[in-house]
């Protein structure tokens, strides 16, 4: 009798499948997984301790770095927490554009999500058509805070400035002649937001030709369809939330259900699953980029028509405007305590949760009262999920692990902080 | 919203009863407080209890308040915080257990309720060094292998204890204590309630 042994196989940290710096333990019988268990903490900054050390407007930029693929709903949560505990008002107008900024950003994550997804299951060219649609995406993000990721626009109070009235513009250089840069700049001959309504328009036929790529197609469906159950109950045991949970599912969205931003004023609808498999969250998300691209239509509509301020008026948190500040003494003192000092927090504890495109990102802060945050804890959707990794891909064969994996939609800035 | 926020204070009064210490409202939030010893059957009540019906856990921390200024008093340095949420009725509550032992923290494990849990405390044993009673796995989670101290303690500096680097003698990779001075671009203070208030000021001149 041969002595037969369970195969222990380190699967990454540098693996193109493990998304980012994933480390695996999968113990296998053969090719199925008896256990898998994931090492997680190589992207590990401590940011939440870091801080601890910077003022409260600082951290902003931190956020960008969490889940670096959809930075403004991270900034979103902390803007909400701090606002929230300073009981700031935020205009309308800001309302709106973070709610249509959200929104992008969903896209942009979805796209990301499925290009790599379709990529780790074998399907090469979804990428190239995702990364063609998220480099608009990315250039809306430029227009309107000067960075194709890390924006840092949203800011406690509002947001930095609002939208810009023109679109940069490409320029004839050795590489495109003036033609090519005449037809690449036909879309970007108004503002921000006229640039947006037409990417709305093309938006659904590229969708179209996503769903044509990958939803019939024989060898997707062999690799997703019953890959990873998970049942309601178990989804919410394992803390589930996002399109997660709604793939197997649970209706349950916070944009609905606990509304912030301009979400109650927004029509759209929920997507939810049926098995609960990875079919399924690949259904639920990608019918979530259609509503995106809904909600996204009528912020356009309403911010065309209803100008105002997009920062709040309370200079002890938002900083006066700068023509202000050369010429009023009280907003140069108000400047400079802000930059030099920053934010005064009172004391208290706030648990701040958002709808991001990942599922539940909560920032959970405590202040002591100073002008720094005593604990702030980041909630991250993915840490959740990736810690049923063990319970999803029990049973399952070796290459269904990629599946999952594809199907949780990690990002390590998240998972590690 | 407030009238929600009563019925959940009432039915955790009605359910848990003296098991309760404190009980706050705050910003739209209930927070209660239990003592470490009631921990693990209270979470369970609010788990099991239809009415209650938090069936899931959204987030677990540990807070360490040994530098803590505010006017709040912790009766301990370190805490756990806990985030439950409950889709049925849709709503939150944050449940803050303090340890006993400031040396040596130990806090019932809630993951046998709640499997999420799992990770997160583990996350609060690695950056706290809070022991959770009865769970199966405590391994440190976000931390370098072999790792020693727990960073989010408020005694532990930003730029830490140890740093590595390549050393081409020995031809490998060596720890050695941090070479990097710690800095404060800007320094944390705390102001009075009325700073910067105008009216305040005319009051008092």
């Amino acid at each position: 009798m041969p002595d037969i042994r369970n195969f222990t196989l380190n699967f990454g940290p540098q693996h193109p499948a493990a998304h980012g710096v994933l480390r695996m333990i999968l113990e296998l019988d053969g090719e199925q997984v008896e256990r898998a268990d994931p090492h997680i903490g190589l992207l590990h900054r401590g940011t939440e301790k870091l801080v601890e050390s910077r003022s409260w407007l600082q951290s902003v930029p931190y956020m960008d770095r969490l889940d670096y693929v959809s930075m403004m709903c991270n900034e979103h949560a902390y803007c909400l927490a701090v606002e929230k505990l300073a009981g700031v008002e935020v205009p309308e107008r800001a309302l709106y554009i973070r709610t249509l900024f959200d929104e992008v950003t969903r896209i942009l994550n979805h796209l990301l999500w499925v290009g790599c997804h379709a990529l780790d299951v074998g399907a090469m060219t979804m990428a190239l058509y995702t990364f063609r649609e998220r480099e608009d995406l990315m250039d809306a993000y430029e227009a309107v805070s000067g960075a194709r990721m890390h924006a840092a626009y949203y800011r406690p109070g509002g947001v930095y400035r609002d939208l810009p009235d023109q679109m940069p513009q490409y320029e004839v250089s050795r590489w495109k002649n003036a033609k090519t840069v005449k037809a690449m700049n036909e879309n970007r001959q108004g503002s921000l937001l006229d640039f947006l309504e037409d990417f709305t328009r093309r938006f659904p036929t590229y969708h179209a030709e996503y769903h044509t790529l990958l939803t019939d197609n024989r060898i997707w469906k062999q690799r997703l369809v019953n890959i990873g159950v998970v049942s309601p109950e178990r989804a919410k045991q394992l803390g589930f939330t996002g399109a997660m949970l709604r793939g197997s599912g649970v209706e349950w969205d916070l944009r609905k259900k606990q509304p912030y931003a301009a979400y109650d004023k927004v029509d759209f609808d929920i997507p939810v699953g049926v098995n609960g498999d990875s079919y399924d969250r690949y259904l639920v998300r990608m019918e979530e980029m259609l509503q995106s691209n809904r909600v996204i239509r009528q912020c356009i509509d309403w911010l065309r028509v209803n100008p105002g301020p997009v920062m709040s008026d309370n200079h002890k948190v938002a900083p006066p405007p700068k023509a202000e500040v050369k010429s009023n003494m009280e907003a140069l003192i108000h400047h400079f305590k802000l930059c030099s000092e920053g934010i005064h927090v009172p004391e208290g504890e706030t648990y701040a949760g958002i709808e991001h495109p990942k599922g539940e990102f909560g920032i959970y802060a405590i202040s002591d009262g100073a002008n720094k945050p005593y604990r702030l804890k980041i909630r991250a959707p993915g840490f959740a999920h990736l810690a049923a990794m063990d319970e999803m891909a029990r049973g399952h064969m070796l290459a269904d692990v990629v599946t999952i994996i594809g199907s949780q939609d990690i990002v390590f800035g998240e998972i590690d902080r | 919203m407030s009238a929600k926020l009563e019925k959940l204070k009432q039915a955790l009064e009605q359910h848990l009863g003296a098991q309760v210490k404190k009980l706050t409202q705050a910003l739209g939030e209930v927070s209660i407080e239990v003592a470490a010893a009631d921990y693990g059957a209270a979470l369970r009540v609010l788990r099991d209890t239809a009415e209650l019906g938090f069936d899931e856990l959204i987030d677990l921390c540990g807070v360490d308040y040994s530098d803590y200024a505010g006017e709040y008093r912790a009766e301990h340095r370190f805490a756990v915080v806990t985030h439950l949420l409950s889709i049925p009725n849709n709503w939150r509550l944050r449940v803050r257990v303090f340890a006993e032992n400031d040396e040596f923290p130990v806090v019932a494990s809630v993951t046998p309720l709640w499997n999420s849990a799992n990770w997160y405390e583990r996350e609060a044993f690695d950056l706290f060094g809070i022991l959770f009673d009865g769970h199966e796995d405590l391994r440190r989670i976000l931390t370098d292998y072999g790792f020693v101290g727990h960073p989010f303690r408020k005694d532990f500096p930003v730029s830490g204890h140890v740093e590595m680097r390549y050393d081409p003698d020995a031809g490998r990779v060596i720890y050695q204590p941090v070479s990097i001075a710690a800095r404060e671009n800007i320094p944390r203070v705390r102001r009075e309630a009325s700073y910067g208030d105008v009216q305040e000021g005319a009051k008092r001149a």
